[in-house]
């Protein structure tokens, strides 16, 4: 059954829209990540233009931060003051990726940024996580103890001023660090259309020294505000957020993140992380091909302003 | 009013090219449908054209979708990856542009006619917006413009023709009979909206004798229709409903799949 996209402005079929949905759901309860990094490259393979690609899956962002948001706020898992300190940083974020993401559009250089932007992040998020996995596995071999972090290692980090209380993650540090990280994870959304889950969690456990307990919560906590944002940017500057694409998304991406969360149960972590990081190396390396290799048509055309329009 | 100004501007124009002594009803033609609605459940449509002709004759239909700038841009190996570089503006570029006649056009007319009247993809002709970029021949002089635009030009049309958007179907107007004639024309799902319009060219003798316009509108209809046009005349309220909708349905599905405790 084919239904027509009225932003998009072409016709995709309803159960495929459902079935990647769903399959991109399913892997991101399975390993707890957004998953926009999967479905931003798999709708641009199916035709849809890359900044409309990246505006809906902003909205659909919104909608599996906040089903995925409500479980850790029930336990009690949501650091709200720190949300709220990195959500001021993506808030900045947002508005400068958006407004980037608008001029890139008009030069034509959009897509390549969006593609190139995947391949470096992607790459180097595959590579730790192979990295950090395979360490793991190597301990469980060896039968050792886990490695512990030290609670409290002082870096230049913990130098810098605008210190802050943080109770609930018992943490004492300068504002500016969480408020970059948000920057930067406010940024992804605007032009990726990913809700940077994969470079928050790491960046609050590793830089800020957050519970790992209280970090998805949070961290899905501010997504929700960012990737909101990043709609309504999208929606009112660039014209690029399709609702009806967005949900059909949601509905396949929410029963698929259910069964992805049973699943999850199945596998041990560092494997899942392994896998995963497969899976992202995957993207990127098809992502990376596409850059390289000699494209069949080497011209591409695009409507143009009309001279005295914005 | 528009529509019978439309009419009149080409019932003047046919009659400027009308060979002496031919009147305009040589040709007589209309379409299946003179509206083409894109609803959800649109995939693409073909509409059929009938008509008549007076005496013997080619027949030459051309149906355009609303004009636009088109910017056309060439990829170039930069430290090993493919990057937009050059880049032309043509304006006046049909959004649709499709060629139906009952036999191949260099057999109906002369290329110079063709061209004056931008009948078929081969003569096809576009103003260029602002300077041509500067391209160099491997010998390192400089490209010829008129060689630039034409590449580009030529890219223009390959693309549109990928998108399905350009089509070249000729031989697909049939005479039913001595002067009974019949086309189809496809759009497909990615058809751009707004006024088209369609030509329907006499040819006797390699000259034009007669010309027919009919318009044909392409519009959003139904649940797309609003959705669009909501979007776009109230963007603000669009993206905070986009917001809602998203908050409700992430809301919904951790409320149905809560794990019973």
């Amino acid at each position: 059954m084919q239904i027509y996209l009225p932003i998009a402005e072409m016709s995709v079929n309803l159960v495929l829209i459902l079935v990647m949905g769903g399959a991109v759901g399913f892997l991101s309860g399975m390993f707890g990540v957004g998953g926009g990094f999967l479905m931003t490259p798999l709708l641009i393979f199916i035709g849809v233009p890359p900044s409309v690609a990246v505006g809906t899956q902003a909205n659909q962002l919104v909608a599996a931060s906040v089903s995925g948001v409500l479980a850790h706020w029930r336990r009690g898992n949501v650091d709200v003051k720190m949300g709220l300190v990195m959500l001021s940083g993506s808030t900045l974020g947002t508005l400068l990726g958006v407004y980037v993401f608008g001029i890139l559009q008009r030069i034509g250089q959009i897509d390549l940024v969006i593609s190139l932007s995947y391949v470096l992040f992607l790459g180097l998020i595959a590579v730790l996580m192979l990295i950090e996995s395979l360490r793991a596995m190597q301990r469980r071999r060896r039968g050792g103890p886990t490695a512990r972090r030290k609670l409290h290692k002082h870096t230049v980090l913990h130098g810098l001023p605008l210190k802050m209380r943080f109770p609930k993650s018992r943490l004492y540090i300068s504002a500016l660090l969480p408020c970059g990280i948000g920057f930067i994870g406010g940024l992804l959304v605007a032009i990726m259309g990913i809700g940077g889950g994969f470079f928050l969690v790491p960046a609050m456990i590793y830089l800020l020294g957050m519970p790992a307990i209280a970090v998805a919560g949070t961290s899905l906590f501010q997504i929700i505000f960012t990737t909101a944002i990043a709609t309504f940017l999208q929606a009112t500057q660039n014209h690029t957020v399709d609702v009806v694409l967005a949900l059909m998304l949601l509905v396949g991406g929410v029963i698929g993140a259910q069964w992805g969360t049973r699943a999850a149960g199945v596998l041990r972590g560092e494997q899942a992380r392994a896998l995963l990081a497969a899976m992202v190396m995957v993207v990127c390396v098809a992502l990376a091909w596409d850059l390289v290799a000699t494209p069949d048509e080497p011209f591409s055309i695009s409507v143009a302003q009309t001279p005295g329009m914005r | 009013m528009g529509r019978v100004a439309t009419m009149l501007g080409l019932l003047l124009i046919g009659g400027a090219s009308i060979a002496r002594g031919a009147a305009a009803q040589d040709v007589v033609a209309d379409l299946s449908h003179h509206l083409i609605a894109i609803t959800t459940e649109f995939t693409g449509t073909a509409v059929t054209l009938f008509g008549t002709i007076e005496g013997e004759g080619d027949i030459a239909i051309i149906v355009r979708g609303p004009s636009e700038p088109v910017t056309v841009r060439q990829k170039d190996r930069v430290a090993g990856i493919w990057i937009n570089s050059a880049s032309v503006t043509f304006e006046q570029v049909p959004s649709y542009y499709s060629v139906a006649a009952n036999q191949p056009l260099e057999r109906i007319a002369r290329p110079s006619v063709l061209s004056r009247h931008g009948i078929g993809l081969n003569y096809l002709r576009f103003p260029v917006r602002g300077d041509l970029p500067r391209m160099t021949l491997p010998g390192g002089e400089a490209e010829d413009p008129e060689q630039v635009t034409t590449m580009f030009r030529e890219a223009l049309i390959r693309n549109m023709q990928d998108d399905d958007l350009y089509i070249d179907d000729l031989g697909v107007v049939t005479f039913l009979g001595p002067t009974l004639f019949r086309a189809t024309v496809e759009f497909p799902a990615n058809v751009p909206t707004g006024q088209f319009t369609v030509s329907v060219y006499l040819f006797r003798d390699g000259d034009i004798v007669t010309a027919q316009t009919t318009p044909l509108v392409v519009s959003k209809i139904g649940l797309g229709a609003e959705v669009f046009d909501f979007s776009r005349r109230y963007a603000a309220a669009y993206g905070l409903v986009a917001i809602a909708v998203a908050v409700f349905f992430g809301w919904l599905a951790s409320i149905l799949f809560r794990s019973p405790r």
